[in-house]
């Protein structure tokens, strides 16, 4: 590693274009790599969406660009699909691309404090992506035993047919695991210790207390499935018998493994999520953000409580049906402080200068389709209904109305918001609202169709209903189809997307340092910043939520602003 | 080839070295790794009662003996931690040496009972209390591996009085490691 | 409201649609409040030329009520909803009633087997009814099951019982229903366990007495009733 690469300086740097986009250790540049590796990551989980949605509207069709969809690929293409958008695409985007772009910029100080650390997490993660991609083309193909990989039928080639397909995409997962506890590591430790001199506890950002907060619950969570992930491989490889009953293991104990983390995971990536649409609709509204303390209270109260609500993932899975009850009220708890922080949200709009700029449509999008998530979960966090409603697509439904808004409308808040910073240029607005527009109707007609379906009883994971006679009635069918359509309108509009990203990339208007007059540290930089971020490394004097303040003198008010100025 | 630090790992807000800070992170998130091992160990354990019939066949006195080592290991990390703190970087790598020793001598102990153990035909898939005897102490003997390494290139900076923060950093990753064995022993050899 | 779409063959089919719509009504009528403060707000308050924003800091007691209000308002919809819940699960997962009959189900990779007691209304006696993905059962009567599975996980699911309860290999779970309808309804499998998670279909025939003892007769193997099978398989863990 030359000196050059990672020169404190603030300098012209010559760099290859190597060592320059691909052997960085700039957090910015680092933060692109996930961004770009996360987007192509979507690609692949868009397709496998589309292909399985097809053959669930025109069961045996061809499907243009794949053919005939067998049962062994749609339990592939479903698992690759969830496994995708959760671990490369929700978690590298919102979590690794945004922490490592943002933190820096917003607490205001040049770097990471561990940059090759850094540049280490994303190669690992590189790889886990490679690994993964590479488990489509193996013998037997991609593991197809469900995101939630349940043993026995994980554990034995026998069960999944996919011999090398699961152990590989165990792999990629365990990979992917390590790269994000590097990176949290790298995120809590940089926020803790390297802020600008002033920047007090409370003078953080929402964004970025919220991403170290998710790191927190990653990094508590995590652990257990890793060491589960190591037990299952064993299971699948050297033949040890873990989850295996009839050798003295258990089956179920892989779930609350699993569950341990996977619903706390929910919390790590809605967390950042919540924490953009934080940003965006107090600069849109040009309000201060309504009881800050409260939303920093609400989000550690959701961390602590995510890690004692696993098992109603479990309510029909054979645990203790005594231990159900005491997961319901703890699930239905959880929606106290996440109902509160959606309060406070729509709070902060009250007597706002409200501007429905393209980020700004994503923020309140998201607040809109979140809650139709969030009282959803009402109904399965409940034992009693989720007897009914477990395993339905009901259920999926559901999840998709709390991860689409995370995954996608958090990402295109944060995306159409940043891009200034990010690129010097500014996305184009029209085309912008264009793609907002197609892409929420859309979606709403994909997951509506499906709640309905769900509660008539369409079961999960299922690739051809005609099997089931109760599942054919008059309708059902027809749901189904306006899902796979409108998921294919969906799907079109992000063409919208990718070629207005380019092209604004490209030929778009020249961005200014602080095109929306926000507060916060990353606007004080240029647009893109340099390297080393700061020309000179800012000082903070106030809150990041100061606009329209009775003393300042426009209606915002940068936190690095000296208070004798104003 | 010395990396020029960014101004951000120079900071410190909290009071706490950075890299200090972080070796805390490290562990834990490592605490909740093994967490997940020993529980589901211990979980097995109490629904397995005749597991004793197998944990009987573990060499106790060898693993008592690398108990002793790996303190003693972890006693000359201290005293490293003490010349690093006097500034006196040739002690502190001597003593560094000597802690990896130790390491090694645990190794190497733990390599002759496993050779004994698969001897008799206890291996990895024979039963699942013996999946949970490789698996928790191969987990741990990694960590010590690992330990080792980075302690080894800690002592070759520390010789030239360069980044002795590291030897403290490193010693308090070993104290874990440490402690990590003092969990397993019981559990995994004497607990009847 | 489950009920406009799907019977309710079970008695307590009709306790979980309560406990759905309940949950609905509940939920429902906060959702549209907030979604309508949340449009209102958004048409109320949009930018107008030379108008500041307000200040408001959201720490003072007022303005706290913003959030204390929804807090215990969730609250109390929360331990609501939670009695409820509870109340259904109790019923459905946590008492056993006692049984008329016992039936066996064995959930192997793709099928189900059901096993029925015959005339002798045991189980593991020589008069067994083995069928494969058709289960038998008598409208009005309590039954009793037994979950097993050969091989991975599976879940026994029958929509209109609103009933589902894993199965897990090595264990044997226990639960119950009582139809209240006769018909044919659909069974399903509703925990993936590979390919052939999509056919895994079966259906439970809930036949009224004089049918349901017909069918008995006629598929009653031809043994002594008393005699204990020896070489009956009876599923389990493999």
């Amino acid at each position: 590693m030359s000196s050059a690469t990672a020169d404190a300086g603030h300098g012209h740097h010559d760099q290859g274009f190597i060592k320059k986009y691909l052997w960085s250790t700039d957090h910015k540049v680092i933060g692109f790599q996930y961004l770009f590796t996360g987007m192509f990551m979507a690609l692949i989980g868009g397709f496998t969406v589309y292909v399985f949605r097809m053959q669930l509207a025109f069961p045996g069709m061809s499907v243009p660009g794949f053919g005939r969809v067998t049962a062994h690929d749609y339990n592939s293409l479903v698992t690759t699909h969830g496994s995708v958008m959760i671990f490369w695409v929700a978690m590298p985007v919102l979590i690794a691309a945004l922490g490592n772009y943002l933190i820096p910029l917003m607490i205001g100080c040049d770097d990471m404090v561990f940059p090759r650390i850094n540049r280490l997490s994303y190669q690992l993660f590189l790889v886990s992506s490679l690994v993964l991609i590479t488990s489509f083309f193996v013998d037997g193909g991609a593991f197809g035993g469900a995101w939630t990989a349940y043993p026995p039928l994980s554990a034995k080639a026998a069960y999944n047919l996919t011999p090398h397909g699961a152990p590989l995409w165990l792999v990629a997962v365990a990979l992917e695991f390590v790269a994000f506890l590097l990176g949290g590591i790298n995120f809590i430790t940089t926020v803790m210790n390297s802020r600008a001199p002033g920047m007090k506890m409370f003078d953080v950002p929402i964004v970025v207390w919220m991403i170290v907060i998710a790191s927190i619950v990653f990094m508590a969570s995590v652990g257990p499935l890793v060491a589960g992930a190591v037990m299952l491989l064993f299971d699948q490889t050297v033949g040890t018998g873990f989850f295996d009953p009839s050798r003295g293991g258990d089956p179920v104990l892989w779930q609350h493994l699993f569950w341990f983390f996977g619903h706390p995971e929910v919390y790590v990536v809605l967390l950042p999520a919540m924490g953009i649409v934080a940003e965006i609709i107090t600069v849109f509204s040009r309000k201060k953000l309504f009881a800050y303390k409260t939303v920093l209270y609400t989000a550690i109260g959701t961390g602590v409580l995510s890690f004692f609500v696993w098992a109603h993932h479990q309510f029909v899975a054979g645990i203790d049906p005594r231990m159900a009850n005491i997961f319901s009220v703890t699930t239905l708890l959880i929606s106290i402080p996440v109902a509160e922080m959606v309060f406070v949200y729509i709070a902060t709009l009250y007597g706002g200068s409200i501007r429905l700029t393209t980020p700004m449509l994503w923020a309140l999008a998201f607040i809109g389709e979140f809650l139709i998530g969030g009282v959803t979960g009402i109904f399965l966090g409940a034992s009693g209904s989720d007897i009914y409603f477990h395993d339905t697509y009901f259920v999926v439904a559901h999840f998709h109305y709390t991860f689409f808004p995370i995954a996608f409308i958090g990402s295109f808040a944060a995306i159409t918001y940043w891009f200034p910073k990010m690129f010097g240029k500014m996305l184009n607005e029209t085309w912008g609202k264009v793609h907002f527009w197609g892409t929420i109707i859309a979606f709403n007609f994909i997951f509506i169709p499906l709640f309905l379906t769900g509660a008539r009883g369409d079961h999960r994971r299922i690739y051809d209903y005609t099997h089931f006679p109760d599942l054919m009635k008059a309708g059902m069918q027809e749901m189904r189809v306006l899902a796979t359509l409108a998921l294919v309108v969906l799907l079109a509009f992000q063409v919208v997307f990718l070629v207005n990203f380019f092209y604004s990339l490209v030929k778009g208007k020249k961005a200014e340092q602080n095109p929306w007059k926000a507060n916060t540290l990353e606007w004080v930089a240029a647009s893109p910043p340099p390297h080393g971020n700061f020309p000179e490394l800012p000082t903070v004097y106030r809150g990041p939520y100061e606009y329209s303040h009775p003393e300042a003198k426009d209606d915002y008010w940068p936190q690095n602003q000296p208070p004798q100025t104003a | 080839m010395a990396f020029p630090r960014p101004i951000a790992t120079t900071r410190s807000a909290t009071g706490i070295p950075t890299g200090r800070l972080a070796v805390w992170w490290v562990i834990a998130s490592e605490i909740v790794i093994f967490g997940g091992v020993l529980g589901s160990y211990i979980m097995h354990r109490l629904g397995h009662p005749d597991w004793h019939y197998q944990s009987a066949h573990t060499n106790t006195a060898a693993g008592a003996f690398n108990t002793l080592v790996l303190l003693t290991s972890s006693l000359f990390a201290v005293l490293a931690h003490q010349a690093a703190q006097q500034k006196d970087g040739k002690k502190a790598a001597r003593f560094l040496v000597f802690t990896v020793l130790g390491g090694l001598t645990f190794l190497i102990v733990k390599g002759f009972e496993w050779a004994s153990e698969i001897q008799h035909g206890y291996t990895l898939t024979s039963n699942t209390f013996w999946s949970f005897y490789y698996t928790a102490a191969g987990l741990h003997g990694f960590h010590v591996l690992a330990g080792m390494v980075i302690m080894l290139f800690v002592a070759a900076d520390a010789r030239h009085n360069r980044e002795l923060q590291r030897v403290e950093n490193i010693g308090i990753y070993w104290h874990f490691v440490d402690v990590v064995w003092i969990f397993l022993f019981p559990l995994l050899y004497i607990a009847k | 409201m489950i009920s406009h779409y799907l019977e309710q063959a079970s008695t307590f089919a009709r306790d979980i649609d309560n406990l759905i719509l309940l949950i609905t009504l509940t939920v429902g009528f906060w959702f549209l409040l907030a979604q309508f403060l949340f449009f209102g707000f958004i048409l109320k308050f949009r930018a107008q030329d030379g108008k500041k924003a307000q200040y408001i800091s959201g720490e003072n007691k007022w303005e706290k009520r913003w959030v204390s209000l929804p807090h215990y308002a969730t609250l109390f919809f929360d331990v609501l909803i939670i009695i409820a819940a509870i109340r259904v699960w109790q019923d459905v997962k946590m008492t056993l009633p006692q049984a008329d009959s016992t039936v066996r189900v064995i959930a192997q990779q793709w099928a189900w087997t059901f096993v029925h007691p015959g005339p002798d209304n045991k189980l593991d006696t020589a008069d067994d009814i083995r069928t494969v993905d058709e289960l038998h059962v008598e409208v009005n009567k309590t039954y009793h099951f037994e979950l097993q599975s050969r091989d991975v996980l599976h879940s026994f699911s029958v929509p209109v019982f609103r009933l589902k309860q894993d199965v897990i290999p090595g264990r044997t779970i226990k639960g119950w229903f009582k139809p209240t309808m006769t018909g044919g309804f659909d069974v399903q499998c509703t925990e993936i366990c590979g390919i052939g998670h999509g056919i895994m279909a079966a259906r439970v025939l809930i036949e009224n007495a004089a049918d349901h003892a017909a069918w008995v007769k006629a598929n009653a193997p031809q043994v002594a009733a008393a005699t204990p099978a020896d070489n009956v398989p009876t599923g389990g863990s493999r």
